[in-house]
């Protein structure tokens, strides 16, 4: 391993620097049929699950085969991906806004054998390299954070409670069998990286226990000020302490006011909190961003809990899968998640789904928790 | 032979779902095998290792990332982000795992040419892993230690003719749905302006130079297939202003059965023959749309453009000609007041090059923001503490019953002193004449 300049002179770091370039250009990456007809498209069709068609005003036709990926990928697979783009679609693909790929041809034909080669291909262990779906009304791929593979603030795994939700909802990833398209995210802590607050379904880590407080060690990593300040409900105070006779400046965290949301161990190192039996999920429904027949709407938390289970988080998978299939029964052909919830009455949805009402579903953060409660006689027994 | 045993992540091998556990193995052996002969400059086993500390996390069910971690390129405040295993010893192959944030072309469209050069950069450099992409958009180069950041970055400059992303309190990459490169319903070229803005803003997006983080996002319809006004601080929804193209035969042909409603997206199921007065007029939220005699009729003046009925019948219906956008503000995730979606700003905008009212209007929020915003506030929550009839002012602009979802409930109103007839300094003497004590 021995070491290989690019040609980076690190005794002269400003010389030859290139910078503030930006990302390439998207023209250049353009496939042909797309370029010719930009602005110029007359209509599209859904023809398979994962397979689209567009049409353009010139009457030139693009078949796009779309495919699930696990967002977290090797070269290597970016490698078989470029192979199949290079042997199918003229050397162009592009990725989705749900970090799913798509590979792009102008004929039928090729679509037929591009979509077969795509069928054919799996990993060892079984599960498909390129699933084909993710279309229409269904579900697609979950947009997800980094978890335990990268982030030092999760409260949950990402890679792993995606891979075990979309195994259990593989049908609905491959089918239009849903009464809307059902968006589900994934955020390892309430930082909610990604969509988490406006998904159908979405998945938080969350903790239930406070802070550490690393005393000793507290005033020289950590700026108390903002400690303080990262606090919602006012819980972090500065304090002194005294260790084996030592005087040391640190905060002291009112327990019955935090509702341990990690923020203060983002400002400061000597506050972590991750705990095995105390970590876990919380559950959210009913979120939309798009503007179609009811405006975006915020996720709702309907489970409070649920348990890490690692590997596969068999609670979790069967809390949505139950949710799924009585929506999937009981909703209105485009009715979205929220959109159903709303419209038989939360009470109903609790009742329906069989999801147990606690307490810790009732917001009590500041004035607008207010305007969550029910202020009216109109409900349902 | 495996480095570690991983029997907790063995697990997710099976089922049909892509698994990324396969994915890392597979990339680990050709790592060990180099059978391509790459000169490796972080350690070889790094994949092992990652798979190794996950398998760790899997078991003691927490994180086993130190604490946040600065690292970067001279010149740029951000677009690495640094991180450090807590069990070094256990797993040095994983002891430093920096991501490196690299700008993606807008809307993920790519040659082959350009990924396998991207990702040979990376193969010789880095872990060999990657997401594809963040979710801010920029293409995730995961895992590399401190000494290859500049060597990476002076090739990717050099010779891949493309940027570091951005991070910290700073411009984040932008991103944009795919817009009018595939989609009859883009209502501007929300790629076009994506990348414009993106070089327009280059040195707010690499020095840190706000109270907190920024974001722009570009959709160029209300289907909101970039989530921009969930997402984005700053949120570009294209929008028409005119009427929606109706082609009556086309109109005729979904009735008739002969198109599939909704380009087919429920094909997967039987909900009966296409109804078009229960699933297109009655769902119709402003009821603006009748179907009589044969004919669809829409009383656009009273439209909200919320995109179902074209969404439902796209070969009958089409967006207007006269074509722009609207910009909304402030969209965040809970911490620390509660998560907001972007609020409406300016609702229609014509969206041509060189863009400039589309800049202005940024460039007035951000003088605003960058004087008034708190340390780590976005600017939805200045938005919050300031009131949104600032951020009226800070942009020039006149206060409009579009601008609310309701007006206000309670009467604890402010005026301005210059609204108010007669001086607010008063004589309390003048006062008692009229009135004893």
């Amino acid at each position: 391993m021995a070491f290989v300049s690019s040609g980076y002179n690190p005794d002269k770091p400003m010389e030859n620097r290139i910078s503030d370039i930006g990302p390439r250009d998207f023209n250049e990456f353009l496939p042909p049929v797309l370029k010719n007809n930009f602005g110029q498209w007359k209509y599209h069709d859904i023809l398979e699950p994962g397979v689209l068609l567009h049409v353009a005003e010139s009457g030139d036709e693009v078949y796009t085969v779309r495919c699930g990926t696990a967002r977290l990928m090797s070269i290597t697979l970016i490698r078989e991906m470029c192979d199949i783009a290079d042997a199918h679609c003229d050397g162009y693909l592009r990725f989705t806004t749900r970090n799913n790929v798509e590979f792009m041809v102008d004929s039928k034909d090729k679509c037929d054998a591009l979509k077969k080669d795509l069928q054919s291909r799996k990993f060892d262990g079984g599960s498909f390299k390129f699933p084909v779906g993710g279309t229409g009304a269904g579900v697609s791929n979950i947009v997800h954070t980094q978890g335990w593979v990268h982030c030092h603030t999760p409260a949950t795994d990402a890679s792993g409670t995606v891979k075990v939700i979309m195994d259990d909802l593989f049908e609905e990833f491959t089918n239009h069998n849903m009464p809307a398209p059902v968006r589900i995210a994934v955020a390892c802590c309430l930082n909610m990286c990604g969509a988490c607050h406006c998904s159908d379904i979405a998945v938080v880590g969350i903790h239930r226990k406070p802070p550490l407080i690393d005393h000793e060690y507290l005033d020289n990593v950590c700026e108390i000020p903002l400690a303080i300040a990262s606090c919602p409900t006012g819980a972090v105070r500065p304090s002194k302490v005294e260790i084996d006779g030592k005087q040391y400046k640190s905060v002291a965290i009112k327990e019955e006011r935090c509702m341990f949301c990690g923020n203060c161990y983002t400002m400061c190192p000597s506050l972590p909190l991750s705990d095995k039996e105390g970590d876990g999920i919380a559950l959210m429904v009913g979120g939309k961003v798009s503007n179609r027949i009811s405006m975006p709407k915020f996720s709702k938390v309907v489970v409070a809990f649920i348990p890490n289970e690692p590997p596969r988080w068999p609670t979790l998978v069967k809390t949505i899968r139950t949710i799924l299939d009585v929506y999937k029964a009981d909703a209105n052909k485009y009715e979205r998640l929220g959109d159903w919830a709303e419209r038989i009455g939360w009470e109903r949805f609790f009742e329906k789904t069989g999801i147990e009402f606690t307490p810790h579903l009732i917001d009590d953060f500041r004035d607008p928790a207010y305007y969550t409660w029910r202020q009216s006689t109109q409900f349902k027994f | 032979m495996a480095k570690h045993k991983t029997p907790l992540l063995d697990q997710l091998e099976s089922g049909p779902w892509p698994s990324f556990v396969s994915d890392l193995k597979l990339e680990a052996e050709v790592r060990a095998k180099n059978e391509k002969n790459v000169n490796y400059q972080i350690p070889v086993e790094v994949v092992e290792d990652l798979l190794g500390v996950l398998e760790l996390s899997f078991t003691d069910g927490e994180t086993h990332w130190k604490h946040g971690g600065i690292v970067g390129v001279f010149g740029y405040g951000g677009g690495v982000i640094g991180r450090y295993c807590d069990q070094p010893e256990a797993f040095p192959g994983v002891a430093h795992f920096h991501t490196v944030r690299v700008a993606q072309p807008t809307g993920k469209y790519y040659t082959t040419e350009f990924l396998r050069q991207i990702i040979d950069i990376w193969d010789m450099r880095g872990s060999g892993l990657t997401n594809m992409h963040g979710s801010t958009g920029d293409i995730v180069f995961l895992g590399t230690t401190t000494p290859q950041l500049e060597e990476i970055f002076y090739e990717l400059t050099h010779d891949a003719n493309v940027d570091l992303g951005g991070s910290g309190s700073n411009l984040r990459t932008p991103a944009a749905c795919l817009g009018q490169s595939r989609c009859e319903y883009a209502c501007y070229d929300a790629q076009g302006l994506c990348y414009d803005m993106t070089m327009e803003f280059q040195d707010e997006l690499h020095r840190p130079a706000f109270p907190y983080k920024f974001k722009f996002k570009f959709d160029a319809c209300p289907n909101s297939c970039v989530c921009a006004l969930a997402r984005s601080d700053f949120s570009v929804v294209g929008i028409w202003k005119d009427e929606i193209r109706i082609d009556q035969e086309a109109v005729a042909a979904y009735v008739g059965g002969e198109f599939a409603p909704n380009a087919g997206a429920h094909s997967g199921r039987d909900w009966g023959k296409f109804n078009i007065q229960t699933e297109v007029c009655d769902n119709c939220p402003s009821k603006c749309i009748t179907y009589a005699d044969n004919k669809l009729t829409i009383n656009d003046k009273e439209c909200v453009h919320c995109m179902h009925c074209i969404n439902t019948m796209p070969r009958a219906l089409m967006i207007g000609n006269d074509r722009g956008a609207s910009i909304l503000c402030g969209a965040k995730a809970p911490i620390l007041d509660g998560p907001q979606l972007s609020s409406l700003l300016v609702p229609f905008i014509k969206v041509e090059e060189p863009y400039t009212e589309v800049k202005d209007v940024v460039e007035n929020i951000w003088d605003w923001w960058m004087e008034e915003g708190k340390n780590r506030e976005r600017l939805g929550e200045t938005m919050r503490r300031m009131g949104f009839q600032k951020l009226l002012e800070v942009t020039n602009t006149k206060a409009d019953p579009r601008h609310v979802q309701e007006p206000r409930h309670n009467p604890y109103i402010f005026w301005k002193a210059d609204e108010v007839d007669g001086p607010w300094e008063r004589d309390v003497n003048e006062y008692r004449k009229r009135h004893q004590r």
